[in-house]
């Protein structure tokens, strides 16, 4: 008897193990291995024209060169991401509020399965283009002489073109949660519809008003989606320098464009190194958001 | 005629392997595989070819094609990842397209080799701007940065040390050059520009652009440094530390004080900046002014009294190429620097290496035109045939000799170009 269930428990663990097995190769194959080899190199010396393997930490410290020197003013890596997370949380900030309410839309107040399908869809009319037309598109809506500036020069309201439409950090807020809302609102709708329905008529019926249904009832049961959307967001935005590269005009320091820079300077171990500390740094966020909610019980 | 369709046949399922079976496949395989038996005779001539947009136009290979029967696989890439692919994958192309400054990074990794000039066949013919320093008539031009001459002869066969003086081993066979300025809208300006000091004038405050490359923005940066009196350097294309903060500092103080509009990094960027008004002086490239004039606003590509920034750019081999393949290169060379393809580049505003041929190449008004600083008789007209200037119009600049022989500097890899990386960074982020 004993030996049978053995047997049997040990076949069960190697049907498991079969299961994940493919998973974990991949996961092994194309996101462990390539990061261990990100983490060697930035350890690595090198030249104009080839990385040299010695261990060294030239990538870290001349990364961080002049932020003891240069007190109490920044230096230039604090700078890029004290600009970079403050970008971060305001298009945090919006899409989730915009994804919120687009998903509670969705979600409540339309009733019919047809309708919810064709509005998601709707939804996702903006990924039919390219990110980058997508982003050259704000251009002419926004430049000096653009529809904007000429629509409100011409109703009086300002008289010279505002020059904070392009080309600044508004512009760049405004392009990324244009581009991100999507990734919030999925999730939270996702969310939101498995909330039973028979729990706000309860709240409904215990007297709760709109809001304190909303906080106590609807936001608690939605947080998962609503970190499950954060995280998207917020490792997109850490990592991005192409958007913020084209309506920044090339002039707002991001963590993503230091690694380009380096990139394109052939120094690969120097831009390693920037990548493994944006890494961390991303990493530290994700899992403080973690903490909030225990994502895996939730779903 | 047979022989023809059969090539052409062979051709299409070819290019079907190569992309499943990849270069080997191409190489190799091109016998094995397809099976053909007289598959030698029939054997197309496929180089693959690496580099930036610049020289790259399907007239060429079309003409090329009919001419010598080679057929020119582009690869396209920008000239920073041109560089770093011929570092980190020097097997992916045959012929390189790349930039003079490039060379002081991939002559060392051991991954170029260098031409033999006694198989180019118009090597003597090359205008003395790349071998010597110096225009036709024998006026010296500047050398700072990484002036072609430098750069352009190898010690012997194998070596990785830059000669001195000419050698028989040569890094790249210069195809294509020209004189970079400001550009600027005249019409939104309406005064005369004649110094590079103008850039950071803050009569231009939120309307000037400088260029978001590391390596060639320092130098615009380093031209108006010079022209606004506040520091003269030893050499523009190799700074000191120093000379670097200095630069960096001036750049820093005019972002922060709101002189620039947005910095751009490729070619149509430059070229919307302008175009739509968003800035009105800026680091340009000239086919970028000519874009911006096709479009019916004025634009000038303003030549200054301190002189130009120059670049060149060329072919070479990478080291992987040998036997038939190596002979095709020649081949290639050698119609390159032949003249249709230098009238072509000089057509659209470039300069080709070897004038002779391309003056040859190219009707008397549109020399006069382009290389002599004449006005036109008559209409101007790009390769495609689209209008690029009516009769009576003058080259900004003027002639070959007054543009090239105004340059003060060339487009460089600085010895502290590691430093000057980061410098930019901290640019980019105050």
């Amino acid at each position: 008897m004993a030996v049978t269930s053995f047997l049997k428990r040990r076949s069960a663990d190697l049907v498991s193990w079969l299961q994940a097995g493919p998973m974990m190769l991949v996961f092994v194959l194309f996101f462990l291995l390539p990061l261990a080899f990100v983490i060697m190199v930035s350890f690595w010396d090198y030249n104009e024209y080839e990385m040299i393997p010695t261990l060294t930490t030239r990538g870290y410290t001349e990364t961080f060169e002049g932020c003891i020197a240069q007190m109490p003013e920044l230096c230039t890596i604090l700078k890029t991401y004290l600009k970079t997370l403050k970008l971060c949380f305001l298009v945090w900030l919006l899409t989730l509020l915009i994804g919120f309410t687009v998903a509670y839309f969705l979600a409540f107040h339309v009733q019919s399965k047809t309708w919810q399908i064709a509005l998601s869809l709707i939804c996702t009319i903006p990924f039919w283009t390219s990110n980058v037309i997508r982003m050259i598109a704000w251009i002419p809506l926004l430049g000096r002489n653009g529809l904007v500036n000429q629509g409100l020069i011409s109703a009086g309201v300002i008289k010279q073109p505002l020059e904070w439409l392009l080309f600044s950090e508004f512009a760049v807020v405004l392009a990324l949660v244009h581009l991100f809302t999507f990734f919030m609102v999925v999730p939270i709708f996702n969310s939101m519809i498995r909330i039973d329905k028979r729990l706000i008529e309860a709240a409904y019926d215990a007297g709760a008003t709109g809001w304190q249904t909303l906080w106590n009832v609807i936001i608690p049961l939605a947080k998962p989606g609503m970190v499950i959307g954060s995280i998207f967001v917020i490792t997109i935005v850490m990592g991005d320098f192409v958007t913020i590269g084209v309506m920044g005009g090339q002039q707002i320091a991001a963590a993503g464009k230091i690694i380009e820079v380096r990139l394109n300077a052939l120094q690969f171990p120097a831009a390693a190194a920037n990548a493994v500390i944006l890494l961390g740094v991303t990493f530290l966020i994700i899992a403080s958001l973690s903490r909030l909610v225990d994502v895996r019980k939730e779903l | 005629m047979t022989d023809n369709s059969k090539s052409s046949a062979g051709l299409s399922r070819r290019t079907l392997l190569k992309g499943a079976a990849g270069v080997a496949g191409l190489a190799a395989g091109s016998g094995a595989i397809t099976g053909f038996p007289y598959v030698k005779s029939a054997e197309p001539k496929v180089l693959r070819y690496l580099g930036t947009a610049v020289n790259q136009a399907d007239d060429i290979t079309k003409k090329l094609f009919a001419d010598t029967g080679i057929k020119l696989e582009y690869i396209t890439a920008t000239t920073d990842d041109v560089t770093k692919r011929v570092i980190t994958q020097p097997n992916s192309y045959d012929v390189l397209d790349t930039e003079y400054f490039s060379l002081k990074k991939l002559i060392p990794s051991g991954n170029i080799l260098p031409l033999d000039a006694k198989k180019i066949k118009e090597f003597n013919n090359i205008t003395p701007v790349f071998t010597k320093g110096e225009l036709p008539n024998g006026k010296k031009i500047g050398d700072q940065g990484t002036a072609p001459k430098k750069v352009m002869f190898l010690e012997g066969s194998n070596s990785t040390k830059f000669a001195s003086s000419v050698t028989e081993w040569v890094t790249l066979i210069p195809t294509v050059y020209n004189a970079d300025t400001l550009g600027i809208r005249p019409d939104l300006i309406k005064r005369p520009i004649s110094s590079w000091s103008e850039l950071l004038n803050p009569e231009f405050k939120g309307k000037a652009s400088i260029l978001n490359i590391p390596s060639i923005g320092i130098m615009d940066a380093a031209m108006v440094v010079e022209a606004a009196g506040i520091h003269k350097y030893a050499d523009k294309g190799n700074m000191t530390k120093a000379e670097i903060d200095l630069t960096i500092k001036t750049l820093i103080d005019a972002k922060k004080s709101g002189q620039f509009r947005a910095f751009w990094k490729d070619f149509n960027e430059s070229v919307n900046l302008m175009a739509s008004g968003e800035t009105v002086i800026q680091s340009m490239w000239s086919p970028a002014v000519t874009k911006v004039r096709s479009m019916g606003i004025p634009c000038v590509f303003q030549p200054l009294k301190e002189g130009y920034r120059s670049w060149a750019s060329g072919f070479c081999v990478s080291k992987g190429v040998s036997g038939q393949k190596l002979e095709w290169a020649y081949e290639f060379v050698n119609w390159f620097l032949s003249g249709w393809a230098g009238a072509y580049l000089n057509r659209q505003g470039y300069y080709s290496a070897v004038l002779s041929t391309a003056k040859a190449n190219m009707e008397p008004y549109e020399w006069a035109y382009w290389m002599e600083g004449k006005a036109a008789e008559k209409d101007i007209k790009a390769p495609d045939g689209s209008l690029l200037e009516k009769a009576g119009a003058v080259r900004d600049g003027g002639s070959y000799d007054d543009r090239m022989g105004s340059v003060a500097c060339w487009n460089a890899v600085m010895d502290e170009n590691d430093y000057m990386v980061r410098k930019w960074n901290e640019f980019i982020a105050a």
